[in-house]
């Protein structure tokens, strides 16, 4: 599992390890059961204070990614994957929104923009 | 539950008063105490251990409401800013005097230590480097089963090898939950990542002691001309630098209007604004 910190990010660090395991775990990189590093460990690899560790934590367990068994650790919950992918999808709309905006500003037609698209994913 | 408890404490020298100060250390966390040179940093951390006593006030460590503080202290490791040991003192000896002093003392550990440091075992102390001289005083806080564990500038002076060195075995220390850490700095970028808690010290007094992901969510930089800051409320900025061109100040995030661009304020530039707004 690979988990980056950013220092120039606008996003606090918290964020950044929640968003990062979320990833994780829409990507089928973490399966449901799958135990967590102590939040102590975690904290010491990516050298980060502990209360931050807690927090990204907490937050995923509030979320409902995550359960915590006391003494024994953190482990993945089981995933309402179709409510993920509707995060997403919407992230992407709101994207989109931009892109729809700012083609109309420089007078981009739809079409051009399909054909950046397809440009970009052969990329 | 609290590691230290200070209450009410003040401490009078010529010319230099700390306090009244009122301070809770966390137990299982990391609290980084800053401020300026002077600010009574040091004077703190001697009150805390015994070094000194406080004029005023009272303070608890661990559990020394309920038994000697000379009892408390065996669990309690201290690397001091100056090298605190003779100059005459090799590491060999260094172990053997300790070993008399602290009952829980752990030769094997102390000797991995040496070896981790590469610390030459038959060197007087005073020969040593200052780095060297850090490294020796750490590898004998840590060499006695230490609970709590206080340093005084144990990173400052030193270079950013040596400094990550020391960071590592911090965090070590700190996979036990039962343990405490309280550091004192000016090199604030050693604490930012490290710390739970920020105590700020600012000419003998308490500024803030807050948890750091709450401090560094708060406050934002923010830029623009001296009106702008003005119409934005006094509520929001917290402190400011006029220039020429414009004006850089240190605002209350969810006080601006929704969409100001701002920047993440860092540990060191908060210290720096609120540190000059508290002089004026």
């Amino acid at each position: 599992m690979t988990i980056v910190i950013q220092n120039t990010s606008d996003l606090p660090i918290y964020e950044q390890i929640a968003q990062q395991i979320k990833q994780h775990i829409l990507s089928g990189a973490l399966h449901e059961g799958d135990a967590l590093p102590s939040i102590r460990a975690l904290a010491k690899e990516l050298r980060i204070s502990v209360i931050t560790t807690k927090r990204a934590y907490e937050e995923l367990e509030r979320d409902g990614f995550l359960y915590t068994v006391a003494g024994k650790g953190s482990f993945v919950a089981a995933q309402n994957l179709s409510l993920i992918k509707e995060e997403y999808l919407k992230r992407i709309e709101e994207h989109l929104q931009e892109v729809v905006d700012l083609s109309a500003i420089c007078e981009l037609s739809i079409d051009d923009i399909i054909t950046m698209l397809h440009t970009l994913s052969e990329e | 539950m609290n590691a230290i408890t200070i209450e009410n404490a003040a401490k009078h020298y010529n010319g230099f008063t700390l306090g009244n100060l009122t301070l809770n250390i966390p137990q299982g966390c990391v609290t980084g105490l800053i401020g300026e040179n002077g600010a009574g940093k040091s004077t703190l951390l001697r009150l805390i251990t015994g070094a000194a006593f406080p004029d005023a006030g009272s303070i608890t460590l661990m559990d020394s409401d309920r038994r000697p503080l000379h009892e408390v202290l065996q669990e309690v490791g201290v690397v001091w800013d100056e090298g605190c040991f003779p100059s005459t003192i090799t590491p060999e000896q260094l172990g053997k005097m300790l070993s008399g002093i602290y009952r829980s003392w752990q030769p094997d550990v102390y000797e991995h230590f040496l070896d981790r440091f590469q610390l030459p075992r038959k060197k007087g102390f005073g020969k040593f480097s200052r780095g060297m001289k850090m490294k020796l005083a750490i590898a004998a806080a840590l060499s006695h089963n230490a609970k709590l564990l206080i340093l005084d500038e144990a990173t400052s002076g030193l270079d950013p090898i040596v400094r990550d060195e020391i960071l590592d075995i911090l965090y070590d220390f700190m996979q036990d939950e039962t343990h405490t850490i309280l550091i004192s700095s000016h090199i604030i970028s050693d604490l930012e990542r490290l710390c739970d808690y920020i105590a700020f010290l600012h000419q003998g007094q308490l500024l803030f002691c807050e948890e750091k992901d709450v401090l560094l969510d708060r406050y934002c930089i923010i830029r623009g001309s001296e009106e702008w800051l003005n119409s934005l409320g006094p509520q929001a900025v917290a402190a400011r630098r006029a220039g020429s061109y414009g004006t850089e100040a240190l605002a209350v995030r969810t006080l601006l209007p929704q969409n100001t661009p701002y920047e993440r304020a860092s540990l060191e530039t908060i210290m720096v604004y609120l540190g000059k707004e508290h002089t004026k």
